[in-house]
């Protein structure tokens, strides 16, 4: 509960232009960030999709402020190890384990806000009306509000699509719109599956900007990109050895 | 302000369904539809049609309940949303419940108030008014917590409202049985009302606690 009140405090000077503030004198809480130490370890992880491996044996360790970027060609299963990433698909062989100190629970959902293809929003209801629920589905009991709806989608840059149902939004508009998500709820692992896709130059550093902060408050990132993230980041190469 | 994610829910589907393109309606319509074509089809013998009544409502209530039942889950899995119901902490299988509930007000519940009204057309006597709205308003969470199993099958499947209608047209016979038998016994000297409708409300009661765990469980293995 302590670390929640905190997570609180610091979480909503994101993406304003102050670094994080130190927390309470605690040099250990600093250094970690309001997540607390938190690890994300694969050991041996194979992957497939309708009986084809295409990851095999992917051994890593995930900690605070750390970022992965997933390369490769199309068709070579980086969504799909992203998929078992955020524990939508289990994974053939191996293990991938998420912990953190701030929480108990081990399964990789509450940790990880899971950025798809799509957005998850409904066309019907406006950008405010979706971003309300996810963050009621997502956020943590309790009144922990970091962003609301409205500052979240004025973070990314287009406070002015927040009544518009998204059903009349651009796609770069309705990317914002699923990226705000991240902002809703405070969780230390992002995964991102093309994540610059339709966004425009500025959006696309808004969002270099938003991992930037969340790698410094201790967060950790896996981006599956072709694109450059911007960021320091371990860069994982699939399909590589088919090529070979 | 932050509201539990199960009202959160709730109040989305509501919205969802209510808002254009939403097909919260079309439900309703299509109940009219068949209930307005059946005297013209049988003719005006009015005894035929009051004995029959009770059925038409039930066969009437059954398709129109299945009719928008294959969006329930495949909206969800088109633009992502399952995805993430499926990752949040929060029990699938209560997420699967409130989506069946707010399914039901938007499109079982108006069904179960207009019933009367539409018997009218039917020839229905008086008595029988209460015991076909009874026997639909214990029997359509049924049938659409019945529905959610198919739907949850051919959610990745593009056109599965018939595959969802063949895989749950056999379950729901015995629900237009006793259903049935129990709104007619309004107006039929020899069978008792009671019997039937606590078969069905016995019915609806097991539905409502095995329906989310299966519906969770095909969800679960659909998206993998």
């Amino acid at each position: 509960m302590r670390k929640r009140s905190e997570t609180q405090g610091t979480r909503t000077d994101l993406l304003k232009d102050t670094a994080p503030e130190p927390q309470n004198g605690s040099q250990i809480l600093h250094q970690q960030g309001p997540f607390g130490p938190f690890q994300a370890v694969s050991e041996s992880l194979s992957v497939g999709r309708g009986g084809r491996v295409l990851v095999e044996s992917l051994s890593l360790t995930l900690e605070n402020g750390r970022a992965l970027v997933v390369a490769g060609p199309n068709g070579a299963g980086k969504s799909t190890l992203l998929r078992a990433f955020a524990g939508l698909l289990p994974p053939s062989r191996g293990v991938w384990r998420v912990a953190s100190g701030a929480t108990d629970a081990q399964e990789p959902g509450a940790f990880a806000h899971y950025l798809g293809h799509t957005d998850a929003s409904k066309p019907a209801l406006t950008a405010r009306e979706n971003l309300e629920f996810w963050r009621a589905m997502l956020g943590l009991p309790g009144p922990v509000a970091l962003h609301t709806p409205d500052s979240a989608l004025a973070a990314l840059g287009a406070p002015q699509i927040v009544d518009l149902p998204v059903a009349y939004l651009s796609a770069g508009q309705r990317r914002r719109v699923g990226l705000a998500r991240l902002l809703l709820a405070p969780r230390p692992l992002w995964i991102l599956d093309e994540p610059l896709t339709a966004l425009d130059t500025a959006g696309q550093a808004i969002l270099n900007r938003m991992m930037r902060e969340h790698l410094a408050l201790g967060g950790v990132v896996i981006a599956a990109t072709h694109a450059q993230l911007g960021v320091d980041a371990l860069q994982l190469t699939l399909g590589a050895r088919d090529a070979a | 302000m932050s509201r539990s994610p199960l009202a959160a829910l709730f109040l989305r589907e509501i919205r969802v369904a209510r808002r254009i393109g939403g097909g919260g309606m079309m439900g309703v319509v299509f109940f009219l539809i068949l209930v307005t074509i059946t005297p013209f089809a049988i003719g005006p013998d009015l005894n035929l049609l009051s004995r029959i009544g009770p059925a038409i409502l039930w066969i009437a209530a059954l398709l129109s309940t299945l009719l928008g039942l294959d969006r329930l889950f495949q909206a969800d899995h088109e633009d992502g949303s399952l995805d993430l119901m499926l990752a949040c902490e929060t029990p699938l299988e209560l997420i699967v419940l409130v989506k069946c509930l707010a399914h039901w007000t938007v499109t079982g519940l108006p069904l179960v108030i207009a019933a009367p009204l539409f018997g009218l057309m039917l020839a229905l006597e008086p008595d029988a008014f209460w015991a076909v709205a009874a026997s639909l308003a214990v029997g359509t969470p049924a049938l659409t917590l019945l529905g959610a199993i198919g739907a949850a099958l051919t959610v990745t499947l593009r056109r599965g409202g018939l595959l969802t209608a063949i895989l749950v047209l056999p379950l729901t016979i015995p629900l237009l049985i006793f259903g049935v038998s129990a709104a007619a016994a309004a107006t039929s000297a020899t069978t008792p009302f009671l019997t039937p409708f606590l078969i069905l409300c016995a019915l609806t009661l097991g539905a409502l606690a095995a329906a989310p765990f299966a519906v969770a469980a095909a969800l679960r293995h659909m998206s993998e």
